[in-house]
């Protein structure tokens, strides 16, 4: 029998008792404890690998449990398919957005309703709910052109259109920026004040102090607390997540200003579109100076990977002079030549860009510094010596703190925060001049992102050029002694550090021109 | 004048088989599966179908076995891929292989033995007048329903819930996953249906084109239908005209051999594949809708996390 006395005063809407996911030897999911009471916004906190994907992904029925029991609304559940999780009012906002490219809006949309709706209905209701909630969308636009924030409101509207009880939203506001997730946090107030429940699973602590009523923190796939985050402070949760103190990073103002040699130029960088979605680039020019850190923020697919394709010589300028490093022009010359100058690359994919996914690291080490340290690396007639090569390789690991389970495994076999350290510990490792990185933390736990933050601003402080691209805000403003911003493939002077508020890259990620800043500072004051 | 009606009746029968099994492809290719076993697919129909069709004497009943015997075989390939997530370009290939073989030896004792015709369509008053009666009322029945077939593929692919579906689960699977599509269920349809198309094409050869059974007869037929999807961006409309393109110009050069015309033969008979690549080529110019009909997830495994 279902008892239902203890939850009379605050009916539960969701209670999970024990849940538990197994992967191979991983627990993701350890015995889970969760409720969500009818018209709560409920905080899911933790890292990367904490279990926050897999727990979700049992709640809206995409992973079957191993163990443990799901309650919906006091009476046991078993949600075997993401169909029945909505049948049951269960919908949820994808991380990754679960949406067809080449597909309409409206056609995206009619994917996930019940069959028997009318594909010329589905248009006009998107209408409806888009007006009522002040999410803007054109029903007949192709996903494939839209930006990200766009995307999102698709997601969102498509999940309300289903009338769910409960809306799980995840890490809604990593591609946003900030101004757009202010328009996600009233529209997520209004659905509360309409009774319905919202989990909400990030781990960027001021917005869960600011919106959510309580709060579950996960490590390591356990839950390790509850509490009310209005009552917790920013450094008080990091913990409850992290579960050690968080080594802070320290950064110094650099010396010498614009006296300080030039080492990469870029001097109007236009690129044609590579594909049917891809972003051109329009016109970029970016000096990065021997002892600084420059970042470039933007919001995701506003040209970023195309200009780390341009810059590192993945795809080749049509005039020469567009990229310049140490006084070269090199927009004619591959990435070989490039690092020969003493630049380094690190892309954002890790495993198959980055690395080679089932090579060792000593070998992945080899494949990347083949040609800058041959002198080093390779004896007569090519032969790799690999004594000197494995001990480079022990060398990395060690300076980089890099957490293995083999003396020498493949890059697949180490986690994502690992072999990204490794992978950024390798280009260090050569004292490289120039160094650009793409999204250096993304998905890497607060104590290996720190280290690696540390090591970038430690890097030019010894005398290099850094130039870091990166979605995530907060790191930029860590990190860097100037902030440009790319929108829609062009890119803003670069902002020094001083001036840069959150509220002005927000702007510009948005598309505003930097002139308009006092124009946005009147309107709100 | 009479002439000129008969050559361009054959036109159309050397269209129908391309057009069949390259409209069948395109529904497999669409739902994100590259299938290249057509070949094997459509010597395996017209093995069985004209066994079928000499035993019981039937040539509809020989159809009907290609068009099964077909969709069974790429049931086959489709529990190598899509259950066992197997490579599907070895896949494919190892299916035309085993196809090839397979029939060679089923139909060894049926080699130069006559069989049943399918006769072309007669109605009275219609088929009689002058020129267009035969061309427009008197072909044979296959060719009025590979028109249809282009038509009915066509209608479900971009005004049907299922044919959305059946794009989406093409353009993302994992997206297609994750909002609670069976993902592998369609894509076995999608995989029965191209290989039943392809056995009715090869059923038409053995049946109607040239009525009896011939070692490899399906000459090359099924990679020229891969080569039509693919030239004519997995659109059916364009998967017709392609087909009769390649058809004109391969009856149009066969004649011109006939009449002598002083060039050489391997240049005439290489013109029908020339002409067809360089008008869809022409058509396709469109980059950016040509990417957007482009199935994204084309020839990835895919294996549910569960």
């Amino acid at each position: 029998m279902v008892d239902d006395t203890r939850s009379i005063p605050h009916a539960d809407l969701l209670e999970v008792r024990g849940l538990t996911k197994v992967f191979g030897q991983l627990k993701a999911c350890d015995r889970i404890d969760l409720t969500i009471a009818k018209g709560e916004i409920h905080a899911l906190l933790g890292e990367n690998g904490a279990g926050k994907s897999t727990l979700v992904k049992m709640l809206f029925g995409s992973l079957e449990p191993a163990a443990g029991e799901i309650r919906w609304k006091g009476k046991p559940v078993r949600i075997a398919s993401p169909g029945e999780a909505r049948r049951l009012g269960i919908g949820m906002v994808f991380q990754h957005f679960s949406l067809f490219e080449a597909l309409t809006a409206a056609e995206n949309i009619a994917l996930s309703l019940d069959r028997d709706t009318p594909i010329g209905d589905i248009a006009q209701r998107a209408r409806q709910v888009s007006a009522a909630y002040g999410l803007p969308l054109d029903p007949g636009a192709l996903v494939g052109d839209l930006s990200v924030g766009e995307r999102q409101r698709i997601e969102i509207i498509r999940c309300l259109l289903q009338e769910p009880e409960l809306i799980i939203l995840d890490e809604p506001t990593s591609v946003l920026t900030p101004q757009e997730a202010d328009k996600l946090f009233e529209t997520l107030e209004r659905l509360r004040g309409e009774g319905k429940s919202i989990l909400y699973i990030s781990h960027r602590l001021e917005e869960v102090k600011r919106m959510c009523d309580r709060a579950t923190v996960l490590r390591h796939g356990k839950v390790v607390g509850h509490c009310d985050p209005r009552g917790e402070t920013a450094a008080s949760l990091a913990r409850m997540m992290v579960g050690t103190e968080v080594l802070q990073v320290v950064r110094q103002a650099p010396e010498g200003g614009a006296t300080r040699e030039p080492v990469l130029e870029i001097r109007g960088l236009t690129r044609r579109p590579a594909g049917p979605f891809s972003v051109p680039l329009r016109g970029i020019s970016l000096t990065v100076r021997a002892g600084e850190v420059i970042g470039v923020a933007g919001v995701a697919g506003n040209g970023q990977g195309e200009f780390f394709e341009a810059v590192s010589g993945e795809a080749l300028q049509d005039d020469a002079g567009m990229v310049r490093i140490r006084g070269k022009d090199v927009g004619r010359t591959g990435i070989s030549a490039r690092r020969l100058l003493g630049a380094a690359f690190v892309p954002e994919e890790r495993l198959g860009h980055g690395a080679v996914p089932t090579m060792t690291l000593s070998d992945n080490l080899l494949l990347s510094r083949y040609r800058t340290d041959a002198k080093a690396f390779l004896a007569a007639a090519g032969v790799v010596r690999s004594g000197v090569v494995a001990a480079a390789s022990k060398r990395v690991v060690e300076a980089m703190d890099v957490r293995k389970s083999a003396e020498n495994p493949e890059a697949a076999a180490l986690s994502g925060g690992n072999l990204q350290k490794f992978i950024i510990g390798r280009e260090l490792d050569r004292q490289p001049a120039l160094m650009i990185v793409n999204q250096p933390t993304w998905g890497v736990d607060a104590g290996a992102a720190a280290r690696i933050r540390q090591a970038l601003i430690d890097l030019a402080r010894a005398g290099s050029a850094v130039l870091v691209i990166s979605q995530d805000l907060d790191e930029l403003f860590e990190i860097s002694d100037a902030i440009a911003v790319m929108h829609d493939g062009t890119m803003s002077p670069p902002l020094p550090r001083a001036e840069a508020t959150y509220e002005k890259v927000g702007l510009l990620m948005g598309g505003a021109e930097p002139g308009h800043f006092e124009h946005a500072h009147a309107g709100a004051a | 004048m009479e002439i000129l009606v008969a050559i361009l009746l054959t036109v159309a029968t050397a269209a129908t088989p391309l057009l069949i099994a390259a409209i069948g492809e395109l529904v497999v290719e669409r739902s994100g599966v590259l299938n290249l076993g057509v070949e094997g697919m459509i010597i395996m129909g017209a093995v069985s179908g004209f066994i079928a069709g000499y035993v019981t004497g039937s040539p509809w009943l020989g159809l009907l076995a290609a068009i099964v015997v077909g969709a069974l075989f790429s049931l086959l390939f489709g529990f190598m891929v899509l259950t066992l997530a197997t490579n599907q370009v070895a896949t494919g290939l190892s299916l035309t292989l085993l196809g090839l073989g397979l029939s060679g030896m089923i139909g060894a004792k049926f080699v130069g033995v006559p069989g049943p015709k399918l006769s072309n369509l007669y109605i009275p008053g219609l088929t009689d007048l002058p020129v267009v009666g035969r061309l427009v009322f008197g072909q044979d029945p296959v060719v009025y329903l590979s028109i249809a077939l282009t038509f009915g593929v066509g209608w479900f692919l971009f005004r049907t819930r299922t044919g959305l579906t059946l794009r989406a689960i093409g353009d993302s699977h994992g997206s297609a996953h994750a909002l609670g599509i069976s993902v592998v269920g369609y894509r076995y349809l999608a995989v029965m249906f191209g290989g039943a198309c392809s056995g009715l094409a090869g059923g038409y050869l053995s049946l109607v084109y040239t009525p009896q059974w011939t070692e490899n007869m399906s000459a090359g037929r099924g990679w020229i239908a891969l080569a039509l999807v693919v030239f004519a961006s997995w659109r059916p409309w364009r998967v017709l005209g392609g087909a009769y393109i390649f058809g004109a110009v391969w009856i149009g050069q066969l004649h011109a051999q006939a009449f002598g015309i002083p060039v050489p033969g391997q240049v005439l008979a290489a013109a029908p594949y020339a002409a067809t690549i360089l008008v869809l080529v022409l058509i396709s110019r469109n980059k950016r809708l040509t990417m957007m009909n482009t199935p994204a997830s084309l020839g990835q495994p895919f294996v549910p996390d569960r």
